[in-house]
């Protein structure tokens, strides 16, 4: 018996080193090493296209896609590791950060002719003012999203974050940045361009927050507020209209005087080694037809101005939370001149609140 | 030196994924960013003494119900039929085969408002909050780490000769003096190893509070995850020195026990 079980055993082991070897013997014409944030491309769920299969199918070229958590997990890597990455898709701040410690490469938009499909607002990023480094891939602002049942009035301010009828039921970023920014502004300072001295206010307005949350959270809020478990949260729009189609008691909340707009962009680290093809990649990325099908599937808004003109419904084009109008973004501030120093200030102080 | 050959590929494994690794985190932790020597992310370390007592605390808790609930359990599966005690062995392993973060995922469903425990004592008219305090937390710690407190406290319970137990019996003891003079001193390495494999890992666990929890019950895990984003000097100093109070624990353990219990 036992030895019917190991040849049975030695024969799958033989069978899946062969097919292995059959996989990997498939022809590629190179490579393009894409790191990349979890679920953050159309996968062919739902019906909708298969983006990194396409390409291979489309170029010939083999997609070693690889995913991070955090932008600091990615500077990590890029910084302390030998591996070598193609295409990354950092977010605002993080780009600042790799382009003055001058780890990115400069792009030849002649190889992305897409690029002119892009809208303009997208086209000179506040962190990439000349436009030599970057692709933007998707935007978004902060909103907050709330359970009708339990606050009658439309909200119009993060002042309800803080309002002791809600206590016990608040939910908030469990993320330095987001967190600390909608205290900043609710102490009248810019958040994109702030000192040590604004965190501490921040801090202390976060102190006296912190008795009437539920819970500092971030993917865990869409188990919470679906299920009716709190009344309040501050979230990623593209994240709220999913938590929305899920409980039809939720409904969103905009700031007015503006929030957050925040964006990631693909960009190529120095590390790379097959330049040409991260190009043709993030070419592939801005094509009207992808970029549709990578919305479909993020619903963070596309800064590509053709798929928005020609593939996406009028509902979709005009619901504010998704594509605020030009009055809304100009009211809103971007994170790319924080300081190295203020930001681990900030998650210092942050860390700090919770622990005490 | 013949000998000693086999031992070289686990050698080679330690110092590769142990002791490298802890001479890292040592020189992180004694270092700047800029790499030159500092005690600066000690003196950081020690804001977060609170939660260091906190998350000890709630290890020691946790702990102790373990051993409360793990010690009788043990003792009786030993006196069952040795197919049953099978059985009952494998029905407390079955669990952990599941992914860790799912069974804390669905304590979250069975304890939030409205789930099914909530739902039952409504009925009762008791009402009440299960989730987002530091009860739920030993809650999910204990459940998480029941079996590695049964397992080797059955292990060397079931290896006690009943040959001793009936001598006991034969030389006049009642139950209770053949627990306390043969039982429970030979079942005492199982105690120790199994104090050992529950306290250890619920020191340091991380994300079973922030699943949990509240807005206080944060543990020293969760602080260096957090504080490793931005400040590794840090985050490796508090990793250090929980790793002392650590050794500490099991130093302190050792003068109860064998040597050889210790993990």
């Amino acid at each position: 018996m036992k030895k019917i079980i190991s040849i049975i055993l030695a024969a799958l082991i033989a069978a899946s080193c062969i097919a292995c070897l059959c996989g990997c013997g498939k022809n590629y014409d190179g490579e393009v090493n894409v790191y990349n944030w979890g679920e953050y491309v159309s996968n062919g769920e739902d019906g909708l296209l298969d983006v990194i299969d396409e390409f291979e199918k489309r170029t010939n070229i083999k997609v070693n896609y690889t995913t991070y958590e955090t932008n600091e997990e990615l500077y990590n890597m890029l910084k302390n590791s030998n591996v070598s990455y193609d295409v990354i898709i950092p977010s605002e701040y993080m780009i600042s950060k790799l382009i003055k410690e001058d780890m990115l490469l400069e792009l030849n938009y002649d190889n992305i002719p897409n690029y002119k499909y892009l809208m303009e607002r997208f086209k000179k990023l506040s962190c990439d003012p000349e436009s030599k480094y970057t692709v933007c891939y998707s935007w978004g602002i902060t909103a907050m999203v709330y359970d009708k049942t339990k606050i009658s009035q439309k909200p119009d301010s993060w002042e309800i974050l803080w309002d002791k009828n809600l206590k016990g039921q608040i939910l908030m970023f469990n993320n330095s940045r987001d967190a600390m920014a909608i205290a900043l502004q609710l102490c009248g300072i810019n958040p994109g361009n702030c000192t040590k001295e604004d965190v501490d206010t921040a801090a202390k307005k976060l102190r006296e927050q912190k008795p009437l949350l539920k819970n500092y959270v971030m993917d865990k809020v869409f188990n919470e507020m679906e299920k009716s478990q709190a009344a309040i949260a501050p979230y990623y729009a593209g994240d709220v209209i999913t938590m929305m189609n899920n409980n039809e008691d939720l409904d969103c909340a905009m700031i007015a005087d503006g929030a957050n707009l925040f964006y990631d962009a693909m960009c190529i680290p120095k590390c790379s080694k097959n330049k040409e093809n991260a190009e043709k990649f993030i070419n592939f990325m801005q094509d009207p037809e992808i970029a549709a099908a990578n919305f479909e599937y993020l619903y963070y808004a596309t800064p590509n101005q053709e798929t928005y003109d020609k593939y996406l419904d009028d509902d979709v084009k005009n619901n504010e939370l998704i594509f605020p109008s030009d009055e809304y973004l100009d009211k809103c501030y971007v994170f790319s001149n924080v300081s190295d120093d203020v930001y681990s200030y900030m998650q210092e102080q942050f860390v700090k609140i919770q622990a005490e | 030196m013949k000998s000693r050959k086999p031992s070289i590929p686990y050698i080679i494994w330690m110092v590769v994924f142990t002791m490298i690794p802890i001479i890292m985190i040592g020189f992180t932790a004694f270092t700047d960013k800029q790499g030159n020597f500092s005690l600066n992310a000690f003196t950081k370390a020690f804001f977060y003494t609170n939660v260091f007592v906190k998350s000890l605390w709630i290890a020691l808790i946790s702990t102790a119900i373990c051993l409360l609930l793990a010690y009788p359990l043990a003792f009786l599966i030993t006196r069952m039929k040795h197919s049953s005690q099978n059985t009952v062995i494998m029905l407390l392993m079955i669990p952990m085969w599941m992914n860790f973060l799912l069974r804390i995922y669905a304590w979250v469903t069975l304890l939030q408002k409205n789930g099914p425990i909530d739902m039952a004592l409504s009925m009762l008219g008791i009402h009440g909050s299960y989730i987002g305090n530091s009860a739920a937390v030993v809650l999910g710690m204990v459940y998480e780490y029941l079996p590695f407190m049964v397992l080797p406290i059955y292990t060397v319970m079931s290896k006690i000769d009943n040959g001793l137990i009936e001598a006991a019996q034969d030389l006049g003891s009642n139950n209770f003096a053949v627990f306390k003079k043969v039982i429970a001193p030979l079942s005492l390495p199982g105690i120790i190893s199994g104090i050992t494999m529950v306290f250890v890992p619920s020191a340091s666990t991380f994300l079973v509070a922030q699943y949990l929890g509240g807005t206080d019950d944060i543990m020293i895990g969760d602080v260096i995850d957090k504080i490793f984003w931005t400040d590794q000097n840090t985050g490796a100093a508090i990793s250090l020195i929980l790793m002392v109070l650590i050794f500490v624990f099991l130093v302190i353990m050792n003068l109860f026990g064998d040597e050889e219990a210790i993990a």
